[in-house]
């Protein structure tokens, strides 16, 4: 188990800037979750972990020692590729049992270990079997059992879930979870898909372009994004943003205004999170152009003078209909206002509900 | 409407019109393979088993049908052993020490380095594949010539001090060939070998170093047992073609000294071409061929190249 720590590392390839100045602590027995779009950097970051790549500058530490220059096999880091990367003429137990050929354990050690390591995950009984005669999810489980037989002082998960279907990735969030929890090893999920973030990590850290944007819980991420990038890129369906002026405590988007609070001035774009906004008497005047069930809400998206907004909505038969003229309200505490130019922030400013009266556009 | 109904009548006599136009097109496009096919492939085999089975010599004058070249290839000719033996002594040679076992180095080595320095060295080892044959050759004779203008000799005399002149062609003409055909023959498995290489995920070196492999563990265990079937594939098809061509021995040594490097191919050669017994030429080219279809059998067999061949098993979610 290990504590592990980045300072101002950057990391190029060429010209190319890839990481830039990444400073990071990842406490140990903790498991975080690398988060961005493809291209951020997540994945260079966990290579540069596992001693695939080194970094360019700045400092790589397990606990108390610099590992910039440590060879990959000599950091006891377990690893989990994306395409699982089984080694695929060997069977599965030579598989789980490779990482222990190089510590000089054995065969009549290692293969009870072997063992434990495939009851762990569920493959035991897959033992003679050959990468290619598993399903997707049973690789998935050798790749983490070879991964934790040699007890890893990091466990590096790249896109794990990634290739598995909607079911089976739900499981394996579970399971990895509960696994990680059991054996207590430090844990760096990378991952493109929020919710995978969020529902396995105890922290996650938010990249874009190579920098981090956000480190924080799930709920951090969520209720109180640093950025605008970190608002949309949280959420599912994506958050609605309004860019307007805002001056004497009343954002101006198009033709509606829209009171605020937290003293707010100049260009400012304005988060309304679908799940926040519900139909109400007074509001957003709008017309229903769209409505997808999605079994337990339902998503409607709306005509308003500030163009197109989603809403979600509970309940799984569509009380509105396409065309049917609504008004938009919203929770005053949930709103976020974002700085247009810096898209930082700004932690005290609210948007409130326009006053009743509006007549439907 | 009317146009309609109209080509719903054609349609038979289309279809017949069409069927035509299939065959015409068939011997259109496949003509031309197929003569040259039957001209260059099919009439010479015919042409072959039939002196084969006569007494052909000098005067390409046939006398009388007989069995008699063969009762020359099973018993008669005394020398036809050792030319066998000599055959598959070079063959052996050459494969192990340079088709398969040298390619396999050059393709670890050029992939293991920078790319473009690489491409660099497969290029260079492409050289004398790409170049003719007879100007190749034409390189290594001056290379051995044994006189002082010899490279060799050169390279011996002013480097080590070598007091006399070394004659490779009578001193080791088996190696001189092994070598020769050995530096044309790497390239080919270099270049399988490195596509092959190539195609390995790149994720599983990543993993393989990360579960605690160095340089040669992963050449053993990732690399190697990824080349499998490269390797059984080149070792057939050169040890075919090894036994069958000869153009490299016969332009540098003439199979000599005295018979010293005449494989059966170029036995061949000389019995039918320059020794004119055109009858006996073509029954060991016959006798040739069927060696080579066993070899290829037995390499089949030997080399698993069956089970490699399947198809593998896809994943099934």
């Amino acid at each position: 188990m290990a504590r592990v720590e980045f300072r101002r590392i950057e990391k190029r390839f060429g010209d190319v800037v890839v990481i830039q100045d990444m400073d990071l602590v990842i406490n140990d027995g903790e498991f975080v979750a690398l988060l961005g779009p493809s291209g951020c950097g997540k994945s260079t970051s966990l290579f540069m972990l596992a001693g695939i790549y080194m970094p360019s500058a700045g400092e790589l530490r397990f606990d108390d020692s610099v590992v910039n220059e440590v060879e990959a096999r000599d950091r006891n880091v377990g690893i989990v590729f994306q395409s699982y990367a089984l080694y695929p003429h060997m069977t599965v137990q030579n598989n789980i049992m490779f990482p222990l050929r190089f510590k000089g354990v054995p065969r009549e050690q290692a293969l009870p270990k072997v063992r434990e390591a495939a009851e762990l995950v569920h493959v035991g009984e897959l033992l003679d079997r050959r990468p290619a005669q598993l399903s997707g999810g049973q690789q998935q489980r050798v790749a983490l059992a070879r991964a934790l037989i040699k007890e890893p002082q990091l466990l590096l998960l790249d896109e794990p879930l990634s290739n598995l279907d909607a079911t089976l990735r739900l499981t394996m969030r579970t399971e990895i979870k509960a696994l990680q929890e059991r054996l207590g090893v430090t844990t760096i999920l990378v991952t493109h898909d929020q919710l995978e973030a969020t529902t396995m990590a105890d922290r996650v850290i938010c990249m874009r372009a190579g920098r981090i944007e956000q480190v924080g819980s799930p709920d951090d991420l969520y209720s109180r994004p640093a950025s605008l990038f970190v608002a949309s890129f949280i959420g599912s369906p994506p958050i609605n943003l309004l860019t307007g002026q805002a001056q004497n405590g009343a954002i101006r988007v198009k033709e509606l205004s829209l009171p605020c609070s937290g003293g707010v001035s100049g260009e400012v774009t304005v988060g309304l999170r679908p799940e926040h906004m519900h139909f109400g008497d007074t509001g957003i005047p709008g017309r229903i152009a769209q409505l997808e069930p999605m079994g337990r809400e339902i998503l409607y998206v709306i005509d308003t003078p500030v163009g197109h907004v989603r809403i979600l909505e509970g309940g799984s038969v569509a009380a509105h209909r396409i065309g049917e003229a609504v008004h938009l309200a919203f929770e005053p505490d949930a709103t976020l206002v974002f700085e247009a130019d810096t898209e930082a922030l700004l932690p005290n400013a609210r948007v409130l509900l326009p006053n009743g009266g509006a007549a439907a556009a | 409407m009317g146009a309609i109904s109209e080509r719903f009548e054609a349609m038979p006599h289309r279809l017949a019109s069409s069927k035509a136009r299939q065959r015409v097109n068939m011997i259109v496009f496949l003509g031309p393979a197929i003569l040259l096919t039957l001209a260059f492939f099919v009439l010479p085999v015919i042409v072959d088993v039939v002196i084969s089975f006569t007494d052909m010599g000098r005067s390409l004058r046939i006398n009388e049908f007989t069995f008699k070249q063969y009762e020359k290839v099973f018993v008669g000719d005394r020398r036809l052993a050792s030319v066998i033996t000599l055959t598959f002594v070079y063959a052996f040679l050459t494969l192990a020490i340079f088709n398969v076992t040298f390619g396999l180095i050059l393709a670890l080595l050029t992939t293991a380095i920078p790319k473009v320095s690489g491409g660099f060295f497969r290029g260079v080892w492409l050289l004398p594949r790409m170049s003719p044959s007879v100007l190749y050759i034409l390189l290594w004779v001056w290379v051995i010539r044994p006189s002082d203008s010899g490279l060799l000799n050169q390279v011996l005399k002013q480097i080590f001090g070598v007091k006399e002149v070394v004659d490779l062609l009578t001193t080791a003409p088996l190696a001189l060939i092994v070598v020769s055909n050995g530096f044309i023959g790497a390239s080919m498995g270099m270049i399988i070998f490195t596509s092959a290489i190539r195609g390995i995920p790149e994720h599983l070196f990543h993993a393989a170093r990360v579960d605690g492999a160095g340089s040669l563990s992963i050449v053993r265990h990732i690399t190697l047992p990824a080349l499998r079937w490269p390797i059984s594939f080149i070792t057939i098809y050169q040890t075919l073609s090894l036994l069958v061509s000869f153009e490299y021995i016969l332009l540098l040594t003439k199979g000599g000294p005295f018979f010293d490097t005449t494989v059966l191919a170029l036995y061949i050669y000389r019995r039918a071409f320059q020794s004119g017994q055109y009858a006996y030429g073509a029954a060991l080219a016959l006798f040739l061929i069927i060696l080579g279809v066993v070899v290829a059998m037995l390499g089949w067999k030997f080399l698993d190249m069956k089970t490699l061949l399947q198809k593998p098993r896809i994943e099934v979610n």
